[in-house]
């Protein structure tokens, strides 16, 4: 009786809660930045530099969505998170909405009660082994030693993998990724695991990224895209379109250096709906009509933004993969400005 | 019978020790070699050392400082060390490029100086209370403003917010002073401390907005977002320390108390609070306390951080002070009651003094706890200075660089603590009035 009392409470403050944060674009506009939750620090996702200036992929989807609300790329607050407490810090309110590299999965999507607005990395789980180690697939890995973070569900996917191609493996548990270079390094496991984004980030720090070879077998499927909270979906509008644009930016040869020179108009409707000289996309989202423009323009389309920070050109150097453009035989693919 | 007998007539003057028994040989001849055994261990053990600091020192010394990224560092080591692992040598070129994050966070540059005058003024503060015999007393003006200045000086803002908060104080100090001759001290002191949280959560923030209206006085307000690095883990660790030793105290006196509601509440809230990891009270902070407080309300992460720890602390406190509080005979207790002394006088001139001085060393020992535990705050996502080694090496250039950030982290955090430390080893020495 007294549970079920003090459960209801809870959700009455939860509808409360609710009701109250209906209408963030309001907030946001009356407060004048956009509360961004990112990781505490994610290489090519999301850092800081010396001068407190966060970059990174995720970090552009953030100030993509400020500029498309604010008009300002540094009206943005970052508030750093970490894998336990940026589910709340999102469904409190005190961020607006998660870049967070966090994969988009059933339970987070309907029972944790967010909404998942796109994809903006497909990830996926992969293994990197010494060259000499002298091994070209996952399924030669009998009796390997594996780094593995505990409590991911990169854990739950190596059993899954190991056990339905019935081979053994030793874990050898780590905390963080930090600790898992330097173990693997030393030679305390055969083989690392985690999303391959983070290996060849993970590889490019090494002395002799050479030595090191990623193994084509991806095990798991990771989406991760930016997330709003239920209960504005006029808001979940505004992200979602707004990561949409930029892909299709890419998608139709819309780039930074000639959004402004586009926007005059082209022969290209779709183009010109979504420069804004053409239709009313912009004043439906509750936006001006050149948001997306300013969007692009400020950012970068989809490819500029990747190339960037996580490119082949950068350190990290991840291809596309199948983060490329539909059109290029990836999956990256935004429904038409119409 | 014609032998000779011979006599020495003066004394021989006194002669210089051998030489292998005074100096650096003789010293090394008794404490080093006085025995195969010991020789042998201590043969073993220079080996040992030398061994140890062949590794480190070249690391150490032999470094890049020069170098804008990991990459570059050995790029250096490569052209200057040929054959030289890179491992061999230290990159402090992280340090070189963020050493003032590493302190600061990202608190902005132009206004480092109110951190900086903050810590100076914390020493000012503290020199009164803890070199009471060297200073003069007047400073103690300075300890009792400086709660108040310096949340102003670091958070910025009106200067009339933390005006109304002292002034609570005043106004409770002297509700008491005036009503306790007319209502008995125990009620004068409830009416007191209701009359400040009055004024705190009603009058006070009016005032102030009113004032700060028609008289803007301020600085330049930061947010707690920008706090960071080494300045927030020093932030926390004082506030910890120095309101925790206070409610330690009162906590103490309670759980020895004979009311029954006072002990109750004193000895649940110390075995509640020990009883629970720290992490713990810290999710609470960052993440239930969010979902229980209306939508909107902007209660400070770090504040909310800060009463936690204080909480944590001040239990931990209570239990070392009770220590000393067991420690001290009987005859002492009845000896204040013989002199006709009320209980907080015996508590102020008798008791506290001596159970205070007995407790020194658990005291400071758990204040070099806490401050060492400020660290956990990284796992909530505030930016400590371990939270930001993260956030440095997930910068591109730096990604891979470990043992230089946690080395300089290492050591600030030794500074701090090895200070107290000998601190308190001083405070012992000087208190020291029984003659072993």
């Amino acid at each position: 009786m007294k549970k079920s009392i003090f459960f209801g409470t809870l959700a009455l403050s939860g509808i409360a809660a609710g009701a109250a944060a209906a209408g963030t674009l309001d907030d946001v506009k009356a407060r004048g930045k956009l509360n961004c939750g990112v990781s505490t620090g994610l290489v090519g996702f999301a850092a800081p530099d010396a001068n407190g200036n966060w970059d990174g992929f995720d970090v552009a989807v953030c100030r993509a969505v400020a500029v498309a609300t604010l008009g300002d790329a540094n009206a943005v607050e970052f508030v750093p998170t970490t894998g336990k407490t940026r589910f709340t810090a999102l469904a409190s309110g005190e961020v607006d909405m998660l870049a967070r590299n966090t994969t988009w999965t059933f339970s987070r999507d309907v029972d944790l009660k967010f909404e998942f607005v796109g994809v903006n990395y497909y990830d996926g789980q992969g293994f990197m082994v010494p060259k000499d180690l002298g091994v070209s697939s996952a399924k030669d890995l009998d009796g390997a030693t594996v780094c593995i973070q505990t409590g991911t569900t990169t854990e739950l996917n190596l059993a899954d993998f190991f056990r339905s191609n019935n081979i053994s493996y030793e874990p050898v548990p780590i905390e963080t990724n930090a600790e898992a270079q330097q173990q693997y390094l030393a030679g305390a496991c055969d083989v690392y695991t985690t999303d391959a984004s983070g290996l060849a980030a993970t590889r490019a720090t090494f002395e002799n990224p050479g030595d090191h070879v990623l193994l084509p077998e991806i095990i798991s499927k990771e989406p991760l895209g930016p997330l709003v909270r239920h209960g504005d979906s006029e808001w979940g509008d505004i992200v979602r379109w707004t990561l949409n644009a930029m892909i299709t930016a890419e998608e139709l040869g819309v780039t930074s250096a000639n959004a402004g020179e586009m926007a005059g108009g082209t022969n290209n409707p779709e183009i010109n709906r979504l420069l804004g000289s053409e239709g009313t996309l912009g004043e439906m989202l509750g936006l001006s009509a050149d948001w997306a423009k300013n969007v692009i323009m400020s950012q970068g389309n989809y490819g500029e933004v990747f190339e960037r920070n996580i490119g082949e050109n950068t350190p990290i150097g991840l291809a596309r993969g199948l983060n490329a453009q539909w059109t290029n035989g990836g999956l990256i693919y935004s429904p038409p400005f119409r | 019978m014609a032998e000779k007998s011979f006599v020495r007539m003066e004394m021989l003057p006194e002669q210089a020790p051998p030489a292998s028994s005074v100096g650096v040989i003789g010293w090394v001849r008794a404490n080093l070699f006085s025995s195969w055994f010991n020789s042998i261990l201590t043969v073993i053990s220079i080996y040992f050392i030398w061994r140890v600091l062949a590794g480190i020192l070249p690391w150490v010394f032999l470094s890049v400082w020069d170098a804008d990224s990991l990459a570059g560092c050995r790029e250096v080591i490569a052209a200057n060390w040929p054959g030289a692992e890179s491992a061999e040598h230290a990159c402090w070129a992280v340090i070189n490029e963020r050493w003032l994050q590493l302190l600061y966070g990202f608190y902005p540059p132009e206004l480092y100086w109110r951190p900086n005058l903050a810590i100076i003024l914390l020493f000012v503060a503290l020199a009164p209370v803890l070199f009471a015999d060297r200073v003069p007393r007047k400073l103690l003006y300075v300890t009792m403003v400086y709660p108040f200045l310096m949340p102003w000086l670091l958070w910025g803002g009106t200067i009339w917010g933390p005006l109304m908060a002292a002034a609570g104080f005043v106004i409770g100090f002297y509700v008491i002073k005036i009503l306790s001759d007319e209502i008995g001290a125990l009620s004068a002191m409830i009416v007191g401390v209701l009359a400040t949280v009055t004024w705190w959560l009603g009058a006070g923030p009016a005032v102030a907005d009113a004032l700060s209206g028609t008289l803007p006085i301020g600085i330049e307000a930061v947010e707690s977002r920008k706090f960071g690095g080494f300045m927030l883990s020093v932030l926390i660790g004082v506030v910890a320390i120095g309101v925790s030793l206070p409610i330690g105290i009162v906590l103490a006196l309670g759980r020895q108390s004979d009311l029954l509601i006072v002990k109750g509440i004193c000895v649940g809230f110390i075995e509640f609070i020990r009883g629970v990891p720290l992490i713990t009270l810290l999710f609470v902070a960052s993440t239930l306390l969010n979902i229980f407080l209306p939508p909107g309300t902007n209660f400070d992460i770090i504040l909310r951080v800060m009463i936690m720890v204080t909480l944590f602390a001040a239990a931990y406190m209570a239990e070392v002070i009770r220590g000393g509080l067991a420690a001290l005979p009987k005859g002492q207790y009845e000896g204040a009651d013989s002199l006709g002394l009320d209980y907080w006088q015996s508590q102020r001139l008798i008791i506290m003094p001596q159970a205070l001085k007995i407790s020194i060393p658990g005291i400071v020992s758990t204040f070099i706890g806490i401050f060492k535990d400020t660290t956990l705050v990284s796992i909530i996502g505030l930016l400590d200075p371990l939270g930001l080694a993260n956030a440095i090496r997930a910068d591109a250039a730096w990604n891979g660089v470990y043992w230089e950030l946690f080395a300089f982290i290492a050591l600030l955090f030794f500074v701090f603590c090895f200070s107290m430390s000998r601190y308190s080893m001083y405070l012992e020495r000087k208190l020291q009035t029984d003659h072993r």
